[in-house]
C-alpha cells in the first residue's frame, strides 16, 4: 500500500468518528496553542527589552553620581550629586568618546495658553540626539550657543505636543511657561513610543542643560553623564578611562570609594536578554508539558479505538491487509490527528497571541521556528504515542479479532 | 490443472492449559475448480477450524495444504495476507461490514489491499453489486440495511477480486428461512453461471441442499463426503 492510500484510509476512519477525532485533537490543539502563546509573550518581552536598550543609544556609557558613604550611611545611586558639566567636557576629550551629554532631570508643570501638563523636563547638550539616536520631527534642535547663552528654548516630545497644542497647530515659535519662565519652542522630536518598561518616551521637554541648572534646579551639578563611545569595541576601554579620569578630577584616593558609578548598557542588555531567553524556555517547557498530556490523550483514545475496532481489524486482515498495513493505518491515524491538531493549535495560538497583544497590550512576537517546531513536535507526539496502540492492532490474530465481541 | 485446495492429514491441536483439544484429527480433502461444497456436522466437530485453515486465517498443526498447487506451509504471513486479498473471498455469519461506511466502500475494501487503483475499484464494485442485485444500495450505511441486504453486500465484497474460492461460515445462520433461501439461490447462481468455487458451512439440511457436494465432519474427522444427487448433474 502506498502512502496516499494509507493516508486516505486513515482520514476515512477519522472522519467516521468525527466527535471522537475532534476531542482527541483538542488536547494537541490546546498544547500547541499554549506553546505558541507563551513563546510569543516571552519572545515579545525579550525583544522589547532589547529594543528599549537599543533605543537608549548605541555604545552608551552612563555615569551616575553616588555610592558615597557618609557617617556610615550608604546612600543610593544619585544620592550625592558630584557630577558637573565640566566633568562632561573633560570626558569629551578622551579618545574613543564620540559624544557626551550632561543630563538634568526635573518634573514640572508646563503651561501653554490654556493647557497645562505635568511632564519630564530634561536638560541636555546638543549631542543628545546623536547619543539617543533620536531625530527631530520639525524645527531645530538645541545648539551650543543655546547652552552657552542659557537660552530659554525648548524641544518638545510628541506627547507634550499633543497635550499642549491639541488643535494641531505647529508649536514652533510658541511660548511655553516652565516654572514661571517663558521658553520658546524651537523644535519637536519624532515619536519613540513606549519604552520596554512601559514608560512614555515622548512625554518630555528638552531644554539646554545650562538652562535647566540655572533656572530649574539651581544646582551646579547634573544627574547623569551620557557618553557614546565611537564603536562597540571602544565601550570597555572608554569605561575604564572615564573611571580613571573622574577619580582624578574628584581627587579620590584609594581606598576611598568612588563617588560615581560608570556603567555600560551592553552588560545590562546581555543580562536582560539572557534572562528573557531563560524565561522563554521555561514558559515553552511548561507549555510543552501540556502538549505531552495531549499526546497521552491520543494514546488513550487510540487504545480504546483499537479495542473497539478489533472486529474491523480482523475483517481488514481477512480481506488481505498485512500486519504492516494495519500498523501503518493506525499510526497514520494518530499522526494525522496530532498534526492537524498541531496546525489548528498554531492558528488558535496565533489568534490568541493577537488577542493578548490587543487586550493586555503586551508586546508579542511569534518566532517562525517555533511554529514549525510545534507542528513537527505534535507529529512526533502522534508517532510516539500512536505506535503502541498501532502495534497492538497489527499483532492481533485475525481469527481472534473476528471472534471478538 | 491442480485442484484449488488439496489437504492431506490436516491436524489442528489447540493447547488448553495442560491438556489439549484436537479440533482436526487428520483431514483429507480436495476441492476442484467449480465445486460447491456444503460442510455439515455437529457443533464442535471442527468445521470452522477447517475453514479458517483453508482460508489461511490460521495455520495447521500438521499435514500438508496445497493451494492452487503451492505449499501453504512455506508462505509467510504477508504471503498469506496477499493470497487472502487476491485469491480468497470470505462471507461470515455476522456479515462483518465496516460500520459508518457505505455499502460501496465496504465492497471496495478487499481491492484497497490488493492495490487496485481507486477509479477501477468503484467500477468493479458496482459491477459485482449489480450481479447480486444490490446496486441500488451503494450509498446505504450498514445500519440502514436488513440482515439479508447486509449479507449480500458481504457476498459482493467476497467477489470483487475474482477469488479462486469463496469460504462462507454459516452465512445464513442469522437469516430467516426465506432470506436464507434467497441468499443460497444467489450462491447457487454464482456457482452455476460464473463457475465460482464455493465452500460453505451450515447446520441446516435445507441450506446444504443447494450445494453439489456435502462433506460431513464429526470429532475432527470427515465422516462422509457425498455428491448431492439432486444438484450434482
Ligand atoms: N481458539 C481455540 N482454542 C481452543 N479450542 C478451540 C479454539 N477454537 C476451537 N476450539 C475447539 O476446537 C473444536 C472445534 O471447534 P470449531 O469451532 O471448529 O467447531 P465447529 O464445527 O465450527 O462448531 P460450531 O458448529 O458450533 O460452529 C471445539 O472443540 C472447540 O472447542
Ligand atoms: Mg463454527
Amino acid at each position: 500500500m502506498n502512502l496516499r492510500a494509507t493516508l486516505l484510509l486513515a482520514v476515512q476512519a477519522l472522519v467516521r468518528n468525527k466527535v471522537r477525532s475532534s476531542l482527541t485533537m483538542l488536547g494537541i490543539v490546546i498544547g500547541v496553542a499554549a506553546v505558541i502563546i507563551t513563546v510569543a509573550i516571552g519572545a515579545g518581552a525579550r525583544v522589547s527589552v532589547q529594543q528599549s536598550i537599543a533605543s537608549l543609544g548605541s555604545n552608551l556609557i552612563v555615569v551616575q553620581p553616588g555610592s558615597v558613604t557618609q557617617g556610615g550611611v550608604r546612600t543610593g545611586f544619585g544620592g550625592a550629586s558630584t557630577l558637573t558639566p565640566q566633568d562632561g567636557l573633560a570626558v569629551a576629550q578622551l579618545p574613543g568618546v564620540a559624544a557626551v551629554s550632561p543630563i538634568v532631570s526635573v518634573h514640572s508643570q508646563v503651561v501653554a495658553g490654556g493647557n497645562n501638563w505635568q511632564t519630564q523636563l530634561t536638560g541636555v547638550a546638543p549631542t543628545y540626539t546623536y547619543i539617543k539616536a533620536w531625530s527631530l520631527a520639525s524645527g531645530r534642535f538645541l545648539s551650543e550657543s543655546d547652552v552657552a547663552s542659557i537660552a530659554k528654548v525648548a524641544v518638545l516630545g510628541q506627547t507634550v505636543v499633543s497635550q499642549l497644542f491639541p488643535n494641531g497647530s505647529s508649536p514652533i515659535g510658541k511660548t511655553i511657561i516652565i516654572k514661571g519662565s517663558p521658553f520658546t519652542v524651537i523644535g519637536t522630536m519624532t515619536a519613540l513610543g513606549q519604552s520596554g518598561m512601559g514608560q512614555d518616551q515622548d512625554d518630555v521637554v528638552l531644554i539646554p542643560y545650562s538652562s535647566a541648572m540655572e533656572r530649574l534646579t539651581g544646582l551646579t551639578t547634573v544627574n547623569l553623564l551620557m557618553i557614546s563611545a565611537t564603536t562597540a569595541a571602544q565601550v570597555n576601554p572608554v569605561q575604564a578611562e572615564v573611571t580613571a579620569l573622574l577619580a582624578r578630577r574628584h581627587r579620590i584616593v584609594p581606598p576611598q570609594p568612588y563617588d560615581f558609578q560608570v556603567r555600560n548598557l551592553q552588560a545590562f542588555a546581555q543580562a536582560a536578554s539572557s534572562t528573557g531567553a531563560v524565561m522563554e524556555l521555561l514558559l515553552a517547557g511548561v507549555a510543552a508539558v501540556s502538549l505531552l498530556v495531549g499526546g497521552i490523550g491520543i494514546m488513550n483514545i487510540m487504545m480504546v479505538s483499537v479495542t473497539e475496532r478489533t472486529r474491523e481489524i480482523g475483517l481488514r486482515m481477512a480481506v488481505g491487509a498485512r500486519a504492516r498495513t494495519i500498523l501503518n493505518q493506525f499510526l497514520t491515524e494518530s499522526i494525522v490527528l496530532s498534526t492537524i491538531g498541531g496546525v489548528i493549535g498554531v492558528v488558535v495560538g496565533l489568534l490568541g497571541t493577537v488577542l493578548v497583544a490587543q487586550l493586555a497590550k503586551w508586546p508579542t512576537l511569534v518566532p517562525a521556528g517555533w511554529v514549525f517546531a510545534s507542528v513537527g513536535f505534535s507529529a512526533m507526539v502522534g508517532i510516539f504515542f500512536g505506535y503502541y496502540p498501532a502495534q497492538k492492532a497489527a499483532n492481533l490474530s485475525p481469527i481472534e479479532a473476528l471472534r471478538f465481541e | 490443472m491442480s485442484d484449488v485446495v488439496e489437504v492431506r492429514g490436516l491436524r489442528k491441536v489447540y493447547p488448553m492449559g495442560d491438556d489439549e483439544v484436537v479440533a482436526l484429527g487428520g483431514v483429507d480433502l480436495s476441492i476442484a475448480k467449480g465445486e460447491f461444497i456444503a460442510v455439515m456436522g455437529p457443533s464442535g466437530s471442527g468445521k470452522s477450524t477447517f475453514m479458517q485453515i483453508v482460508g489461511m486465517l490460521d495455520r495447521a498443526t500438521a499435514g500438508t495444504y496445497l493451494f492452487e498447487g503451492n505449499d501453504v506451509a512455506k508462505f509467510s504471513d504477508d504471503d498469506r495476507a496477499d493470497v487472502r486479498s487476491r485469491r480468497l473471498g470470505f462471507v461470515f455469519q455476522s456479515y462483518n461490514l465496516l460500520p459508518r461506511t457505505s455499502a460501496l466502500e465496504n465492497v471496495e475494501l478487499p481491492m484497497v489491499y490488493a492495490g487496485v487503483p481507486p477509479e477501477q475499484r468503484r467500477d468493479i464494485a458496482l459491477e459485482k453489486m449489480d450481479i447480486i442485485g444490490i446496486k441500488a444500495l451503494a450509498d446505504h450505511m450498514p445500519n440502514q440495511m436488513s440482515g439479508g441486504q447486509q449479507q449480500r453486500i458481504a457476498i459482493a465484497r467476497s467477489l470483487v477480486n475474482d477469488p479462486a474460492l469463496i469460504l462462507a461460515d454459516e452465512p445464513t445462520g442469522a437469516l430467516d428461512t426465506k432470506t436464507s433461501r434467497d441468499v443460497m439461490r444467489l450462491f447457487s447462481d454464482l456457482n452455476a453461471h460464473r463457475n465460482i468455487t464455493i465452500m460453505l458451512v451450515t447446520h441446516e439440511p435445507d441450506v446444504a441442499a443447494f450445494a453439489k457436494r456435502i462433506v460431513t465432519f464429526r470429532d475432527g474427522h470427515i465422516l462422509s463426503d457425498i455428491p448431492n444427487v439432486e444438484r450434482a448433474a
